[in-house]
């Protein structure tokens, strides 16, 4: 057996290895900087957090003691210059899990945002993953039939896809659901459900409801991933090793599925850097729209009630659930593609 | 210099491409030539120009002041506009008969065909001020004689009865000049961010490029609703366009400068650069004389790309009540109307009538910012 320095199975996993190790090691200046931008958010609005959460519990007529005042000014830093009301905010959520309190509602917002979270999540990977399932083969066949009808056809949408913001698309799509087939469209469960625990029959009630909001979300970046993969195909196509091919007798099929598409996929992949922040803003704004039990009608409630520390705690774990997204394509981008980790 | 004088005149129908002509064209020309080959961007830059021109132009070609209410017409459905009546030419909507459902409880609105409204051009109006200083008082089309209980819907009404194609086109004035005052000030930051991270590389580059990248890779809606929700709702309808325009180009600069730096880099170790610094030529005039040049229509092409995602940005923001209120009108402010789906299936127009007009100027400015993309490098296609 050789040494492990020579083996090319080794070499690759100890280059991967210290590739990911390196990616990771990036990204934590940038998830410092979001941390930054968040709480410039949470610090924008007039007034610290106390005054607020006093002329609330004024409003209710609540008497507010001394005594808790001051506790809370010192747990939260609040007399303290700003960067040591940062550093007490991100050792809070760092140590503790402590996100603060979201004062509208009067409980800790780790309560109100994991379930929310998760369902943006879910929304936004069965979004990638129907972007990508529709994608690809379209543009595999409008790069193969270039300039046929169907080739125009889905040029023609894709620019008109892309001009059609996510919430227009919501609002049409549930005009002509209720005014054409008679549906009312809106949330993820039908009310039986809503509450209930997670069975076969919840599962299929999801499916139905979901299949929306996926395809509302999705057609944006569906249209642009269309138009790169037949572009990146395109170029493959014009490459002197497809003639090569189809003159040894490679059946058209064969050949197109073998080089020309593999090659054209690894751009694709590439994408997904701007593909997932832009399907995760598309999520939020359609789940106002259709009223989705997501981040996004939550996100907008707190902002338009100026309740900052839920606002900023929503925003800041948006921001870092993007980054991490964007770190795995980069992964995944350097195991399908050598080229990229040989760099 | 005998070159120059061979060249044909500067419209000459036929010039040829591959010849001498084509050697000393200059860059504007080559760049006219071939965006001029793209039907589809020269038909987008018409109907671009056509849109600003309606912008400009809103209380001439609105037929009715945009905040003016009407009680006896509230959503009341588009009136078709028809130009012939009984074989000739004679231009006129039918007058809408009111019938109150009973068991809706809601106005029903019936076009009566034998009470046409003759509607007729160049009609006369309330005095006002064409572009903010010419006195006007004559309106585009309007109804000839109009009688209290006549009504010209052309696009429908809202819920007050107000016109919504004046509504849409004065909030062309707006939503359009966002989008060109945004690419401004993405101009400034992106020319002048990317041009120091590609002129002087190094550490300053290496730090630029992090925040770019940064700044990419945050989802753009939650960032700018978290900005956009501090403004205090007290500000005066200036500022907050202003800041709104800010925020929206907070994003916009950061292609421009990617696109800005790969060019400083690419030009920076050209031939006529250093020529012109060895001829003694200070930095500041390379940049300007010889640099600036050589990728202004680049800038240009990213610039009109960049429009439409500001026209768009400021649309959500204000449909989801965080960007310009009322009494500001702009696309996104009326699409606030349609927000809830009852409106909308009561009134489609709510929603269709200012969902065209975004969808068609964001076309058009995606398809001429494509050929002027594809136009921006003649001298590639040439070689």
């Amino acid at each position: 057996m050789p040494p492990p320095d020579t083996n090319p199975f080794f070499r690759t996993v100890s280059f991967m290895l210290r590739y990911i190790v390196k990616r990771m090691v990036f990204a934590i200046p940038t998830l410092f900087a979001v941390s930054i931008v968040a709480f410039i958010i949470i610090q924008l609005p007039p007034g610290d957090y106390l005054t607020t959460l006093m002329a609330d519990w004024a409003s209710q007529g609540g008497a507010v003691e001394a005594g808790t005042v001051a506790a809370m000014r010192e747990r939260y830093g609040l007399d303290q210059p700003i960067y040591f009301q940062y550093y007490k905010w991100i050792a809070g959520i760092l140590m503790r899990g402590d996100f603060g309190i979201s004062f509208e509602l009067g409980k800790p917002v780790t309560e109100l945002i994991w379930n929310r979270l998760g369902f943006s999540l879910l929304l936004s990977v069965l979004t990638l993953c129907f972007v990508w399932a529709i994608a690809i083969p379209i543009g595999i066949l409008s790069a193969v039939r270039q300039y046929s009808i169907s080739d125009y056809t889905a040029t023609f949408l894709a620019f008109f896809f892309l001009a059609v913001p996510d919430f227009l698309m919501a609002l049409s799509a549930m005009y002509i659901m209720s005014a054409w087939f008679g549906q009312s469209v809106g949330g993820l469960f039908s009310p039986d459900y809503v509450d209930a625990p997670w069975s076969f029959g919840k599962l299929l009630d999801f499916a139905q409801h979901v299949w929306l909001p996926v395809v509302v979300i999705g057609l944006g970046s569906l249209a642009a991933l269309v138009r790169i993969m037949r572009a990146n195909l395109l170029d493959e196509l014009s490459k002197p090793y497809v003639t090569t091919a189809r003159a040894k007798g490679m059946s058209e099929l064969e050949l197109l599925l073998r080089y020309p598409v593999r090659l054209a996929l690894n751009p694709l992949i590439s994408t997904l850097g701007w593909i997932l922040p832009a399907v995760i803003s598309g999520e939020i704004i359609v789940s106002v729209v259709m009223s989705l039990p997501t981040t996004g009608p939550l996100l907008l409630r707190a902002l338009l009630a100026q309740d900052m520390y839920l606002a900023g705690s929503l925003i800041l774990l948006i921001s870092v659930l993007t980054i991490i997204g964007t770190l795995i394509s980069d992964i995944l981008l350097a195991i399908t593609d050598p080229r990229i980790r040989l760099q | 210099m005998t070159d120059i004088v061979s060249l044909p005149p500067e419209t000459g129908p036929s010039l040829d491409l591959r010849g001498k002509d084509m050697a000393v064209a200059g860059q504007w020309r080559l760049f006219w030539l071939k965006f001029k080959k793209h039907k589809v961007a020269l038909v987008s830059l018409v109907v671009i120009i056509f849109m600003y021109l309606v912008a400009a132009l809103a209380d001439f070609i609105a037929p009715y002041d945009p905040n003016a209410t009407n009680s006896r017409f509230t959503y009341a459905p588009p009136q078709v506009l028809s130009l012939l009546l009984d074989g000739s030419f004679q231009p006129h909507v039918d007058q809408l008969k009111m019938t109150l459902n009973t068991e809706s409880m809601r106005r029903e609105f019936t076009p009566d065909p034998t009470k046409p409204l003759p509607v007729s051009f160049f009609v006369p109006a309330q005095p006002y001020r064409l572009l903010g200083f010419i006195p006007m008082q004559t309106k585009l089309f309007g109804l000839a004689n109009p009688k209290p209980g006549d009504s010209m819907y052309v696009f429908g009404a809202d819920r007050l009865g107000r016109d919504i194609f004046s509504r849409v086109v004065h909030g062309a004035q707006v939503s359009l000049s966002i989008g060109l005052v945004g690419v401004f000030m993405s101009l400034i930051l992106g020319v002048t961010i990317g041009g120091i991270s590609g002129f002087f590389g190094g550490w300053v580059d290496l730090g630029i490029q992090r925040l770019i990248e940064l700044l990419r890779s945050i989802p753009t809606i939650p960032l700018w609703m978290g900005f956009a929700a501090a403004i205090p709702v007290g500000w005066p309808p200036l500022r907050t366009y202003f800041v709104i325009t800010l925020i929206v180009s907070l994003i916009g600069w950061t292609s421009l400068a990617r696109e800005v730096r790969g060019k400083f880099l690419s030009l920076r170790g050209e031939d006529f650069v250093t020529a012109a610094r060895l001829d003694g030529m200070s930095e500041i005039g390379i940049i300007f004389h010889h640099l600036v040049p050589s990728f202004i229509s680049h800038i240009i092409a990213t610039l009109t790309l960049a429009i439409p995602s500001m026209i768009l940005a400021e649309t959500a923001l204000s449909f989801l009540g965080i960007g310009l209120q009322p009494p500001i009108i702009s696309w996104g402010v009326l699409l606030q109307e349609a927000q809830n789906i009852r409106a909308v299936a009561q009134a489609p127009w709510l929603l269709f009538t200012p969902a065209a007009a975004i969808v068609i100027s964001v076309l058009a400015l995606n398809f001429l910012g494509d050929g002027l993309r594809d136009a921006a490098d003649p001298y590639e296609s040439v070689s």
